[in-house]
């Protein structure tokens, strides 16, 4: 029921986020504003107990989110037979350029990160 | 056979089919990867694409027919956006005690993943539309499709990038990050999700509650980013 509950409150805030942008013309999509809004109304404290039931569901799954949208990738087959293998090529090197960038930049601005090192993963 | 054929031609133009073949495919592709130890390869979105897209493309079943019962779990795609404030909202304090530092490594980082991308593109040749919806592939899905239509690129490419560079950064990071001898989890979370957004910061949460933590703000954080600057880069070079 609290996962229920901050479900209602998340649709409630995406769809105020998506009134907000069709109404003032906004370049942010209507979940993006809703997400702000969502960090304004967590300062009301009957809103964090629901809203963590449901985020904590969507979020722990949310790779199952991405399946629908991925598997749209047989609609675009002759993009991927012409030029798969550079598209392949750019997307992984452009995600370990960004990766290692990021990691590398906040290393650098985040001496005091250290948050105990580890062996593996 | 026919009776099969028949069976299938109908089950398959129910709504029922896209969404259980989704959450059924999903659970197993799950299961495994659990039974693999949580190995990067057997990542859960990677096998449950090729495996339903592979059914796709062999029974003729349309993408739309598959899309009309799959939109049921893609519609959470939007709460699921919402949500991410609740892990900033968590992390409120150290936000404010490192978000100077944060805020210019979702920018420096995702400049350098959109850049080098659009850039290496266009070195390879890749036609105008294309590039442009390779620009936003940093930012989750729902909103990379969202900043693909505002800058003149094709909205179902940009999802598609967007999802395979998640699953790329998902599988690669630990090798990655281990040749870079990154060891701190918040590091190694925060630039996971930058760059593979949700489906990197979904690998983070499974292997570390900091990266987790970190990933989700970084996340949220580039969602915010990209959507202000992506639309005003390309208006300027336009």
């Amino acid at each position: 029921m609290m996962a229920l509950r901050g479900l209602a409150i998340l649709l409630v805030l995406q769809a105020a986020g998506e009134a907000l942008a069709h109404a003032f013309a906004l370049p942010y999509p209507g979940p993006v504003l809703g997400m702000v809004l969502l960090l304004l109304a967590l300062q009301v404290s009957w809103v964090r107990a629901p809203v963590q039931a449901a985020a904590d569901l969507l979020l722990a799954h949310l790779s199952l989110l991405f399946v629908p949208i991925g598997v749209g990738v047989v609609t675009h087959l002759d993009l991927v037979s012409s030029y798969g293998v550079r598209l392949l090529a750019v997307i992984v090197l452009s995600t370990w350029v960004g990766m290692a960038v990021t990691a590398l930049f906040l290393r650098t601005l985040l001496p005091s990160a250290a948050e105990g090192p580890c062996g593996n993963d | 056979m026919t009776d099969f054929v028949q069976l299938w031609v109908y089950l398959a133009s129910t709504p029922l089919f896209g969404l259980t073949a989704t959450l059924v495919t999903y659970v197993i592709a799950a299961i495994v990867y659990e039974r693999f130890g949580r190995a990067p390869w057997a990542n859960p979105v990677l096998w449950s694409v090729v495996c339903i897209g592979g059914v796709l493309v062999v029974t003729g079943t349309s993408y739309p027919r598959y899309f009309a019962g799959a939109q049921f779990i893609h519609v959470l795609l939007g709460p699921a956006v919402v949500a991410l404030a609740w892990p900033l909202w968590l992390r409120r304090s150290e936000l404010r005690r490192r978000g100077a530092a944060l805020t210019i490594a979702a920018l420096v980082g995702g400049i350098a993943a959109a850049g080098s991308a659009v850039a290496l593109g266009w070195a390879f040749d890749l036609p105008g539309d294309v590039l442009r919806s390779l620009a936003p592939k940093s930012v989750t899905a729902p909103v990379a499709m969202g900043i693909a239509d505002r800058i003149g690129g094709v909205p179902a490419l940009a999802a598609v990038f967007a999802v395979v560079t998640g699953m790329v950064g998902a599988l690669s990071a630990k090798y990655l990050f281990g040749l870079l001898r990154i060891d701190e989890w918040a590091v190694r979370g925060f630039a996971l999700g930058t760059v593979s957004h949700g489906i990197g910061a979904a690998r983070a949460l499974q292997v570390n509650a900091d990266a987790g933590a970190y990933a989700g703000i970084a996340l949220g954080l580039q969602v915010l980013l990209a959507t202000l600057i992506l639309p005003l880069a390309f208006h300027w070079l336009a």
